[in-house]
Parts: C-alpha cells; structure tokens; sequence
C-alpha cells in the first residue's frame, strides 16, 4: 500500500528533524541543523534495508516516489511566496554568485576527471 | 463570482496545486516550442514564481486571500519532505559505483560553490554568518539555499536572493554546458559523473548535458542526485560553523 511508503517517509523526514534538532541544541541554533541531510541518509538505509528484507513492494515505493515527483512542483510554490521585492536590492549578488558558482567549479572537471581514470 | 472565489479560498491548498500544475504547464509549452529547451522548464517556472511573488508582500502571491494556499504548498514542512523523498532515486550501491572520483567532486563541488557563494555575498556587503551560510548555499541550489536559511532563521529577503542564485545558476549550467563541453573535455560517462558532482544542480546539469549528448544524462544525475542532499548536511552544519568562527 502506498501509505506505507508515505509512513516511511514521514518516519525518516521526522527522525531527521529530531537529530537535526538535536545537533542544533548542542550547538546553540534554535532549528535543526541538516535535519533533511540525516532525513536522506536515513531514508537511503531504511529503503536498503528493507529491499534486502523484501519488503519494499512496488506500491510502498510508489508513495515515496510520488512525494520525490512533487519537489519541483513545491519549489514552484516556494518561489511565488518569497518576499522577492526585499530581495530586488540584492539582485546583483544572486546574478554573480550564480554564474560564477557555475562556471568556476566547470572548470574542474577536467583537473578531477583523472582521478581514477580508467586507462584505455 | 464571488461564491466561487469564497470557494476557492476555502479550498486553498487544492487550489494552489491546479495553479501551480498551470504554470508548469505553461513554462515547460513554451521552454518546448519557443526557446527550443535553451532554458529548462523547470528554471522557466521557477523564475515565473518568483515573477508571480511579486503581486504581493512578505509572503509573495500567498498575501492575495485567493493564493494563500500557496503558503502552505510552499512552506517548509511539504518542501523537506518532498526533497527528503528524493533520496530514493539515489541509492547507496550506485554511489559506490560511481567511484571515488564522483564522491570526491561531490564534496569539492559543494564546497567551492558555497565558498564562491560567500565571496560574492561578502563582497557586496553581507557580513553575518547565517546570511553569507545562506547565500553560499544558494550558490550550490536552489533547494539547498533556502533549506539553510530556514535552519539558521535568516530573513526572507536573503532566502529569496538564495533561490534567485540558484535559479541563476540552473540556467547557467543549461546555457553553458553545450558551449563549455569541450574545452572542459566533457565527452565520456566518467567526466559526466565528475560534472554531476562538481555543478550539482539537478535541472541544470540533466538538461545541460542532454543538450551536450543525452546519452551522459544518467551519469550527470546520478551524481548531481547527491549533491543537494550533501548541501543540506553540511551547508547549515559544518560551513556555517567555519562561517561562524570567522566572522
């Protein structure tokens, strides 16, 4: 069932606010630090371990799949709701910092490329 | 008329899907069949978004009674969850596939552009820590930088400018990719995978080397599939407290 998917889910999006929040307190931020990061990692494990088990059926995916399916959706959302007109002022910084965020770290690729390159 | 828009109102988060499922419709019809997929649809609707936020204040669209489901659809809680979700399309035995090389351009990759992120942002101006954390996370995407923000309790004004590099960036990887493929020797799966690590976002890396050669799509992504998770864990985390014990 798909609901056991979204459970799951729901599971490790929570146990990752818990450690993040956790991590947030032992360090003095109010909010949790990473939580999506442990979230993923923690998601990543269960799913491993529970294909091993043969319990993750196609339609205990699919719930999660279809939660992964509307990030952009969301992120369209997100964007509609921000308060763009205070970020006008500092448009200058999101034009920079994301051409040259993109462009520099391209210019790695080919530096490292060579690192365990297979040899033909 | 008015019963409707009542209506409407009441139902908001429902509604929020049909408009925002319009506007993606709309964005990917005309990145189709006018710009020819030179910006990606998902960039084209992202940038509408943020073009629509405009209408109103503090909470964008979601201050017009008729879009304020947008606020839910948007907020925090629906968007972890979703991006959580997106683990899935990654799983560990591929990582490790991928080699060394691909994780080692992953942790670069997220890093240099975190740094490069906060460079700019000093340079015009942002001194505290959570602001330049913020922003250099935005340099690495769009998902990362307001994921940071909202940790760090940033204004936002900052978490916007971080979607806005972000999108910048996306568009600049679509754009640039096909032109810069070459002198950057990007023409084999395995430079693919260190592409992947290195530029990060997922739209713009998948639909830069689909117009570069689709056949090194699967292996920019699957990297890239990677990248705004380490974003989230070590942006907000570890660089935020560098950040912290510099400024």
């Amino acid at each position: 069932m798909k609901i056991y998917g979204v459970a799951l889910l729901a599971f490790c999006f929570l146990f990752g606010k818990i450690v993040g929040t956790f991590l947030g307190q032992a360090i003095g931020i109010d909010g949790d630090v990473g939580g999506v990061g442990f979230a993923m990692v923690g998601l990543m494990f269960a799913q491993g371990w529970m294909t091993k088990k043969g319990w993750m059926l196609t339609e205990t995916k699919n719930g999660i799949l279809f939660w992964s399916s509307m990030y952009i959706p969301i992120i369209i959302a997100m964007a509609a709701t921000q308060n763009v007109k205070a970020a006008l002022s500092g448009g200058w910084v999101a034009l920079l910092a994301g051409v040259v965020a993109t462009l520099l770290p391209m210019l790695l690729v080919p530096l490292l490329s060579k690192i365990g390159k297979p040899k033909n | 008329m008015e019963h409707i828009e009542s209506l409407l109102i009441k139902n908001g988060l429902l509604f929020a899907f049909l408009f925002v499922g319009v506007i993606m419709w709309l964005s990917y019809q005309i990145s189709h069949r006018l710009l020819n997929n030179k910006i990606p649809g998902v960039a084209l609707a992202v940038i509408v978004g943020l073009g629509l936020a405009f209408l109103g204040e503090k909470k964008g669209i979601a201050d017009l009674p008729l879009f304020s489901g947008m606020a839910l659809f948007g907020g925090a809680m629906l968007r972890d969850f979703s991006v959580v979700a997106t683990a899935m399309g990654a799983d560990i035995e591929k990582i490790k596939s991928a080699g060394i090389a691909g994780l080692i351009s992953l942790v670069v990759g997220v890093f240099f552009s975190f740094l490069l992120g906060v460079i700019i942002a000093f340079a015009m101006g942002y001194t505290d820590p959570e602001s330049l954390a913020t922003i250099g996370a935005g340099a690495c995407t769009y998902i990362v930088g307001p994921v940071t923000g909202t940790a760090l309790g940033v204004s936002s004004e900052v978490i916007a400018i971080s979607i806005a590099t972000g999108v910048v960036k996306t568009i600049v990887a679509t754009v640039g990719t096909p032109l810069l493929a070459k002198s950057i020797s990007l023409n084999n799966p395995h430079a693919a995978i260190v592409f992947g690590g290195l530029v990060g976002t997922t739209s713009g890396v998948t639909a830069g080397l689909a117009a570069t050669d689709p056949k090194l799509v699967p292996y920019g992504a699957l990297t890239a599939t990677f990248y705004t998770g380490l974003g989230c864990l070590l942006c907000p985390s570890l660089f935020y407290f560098v950040l912290r014990f510099l400024f």
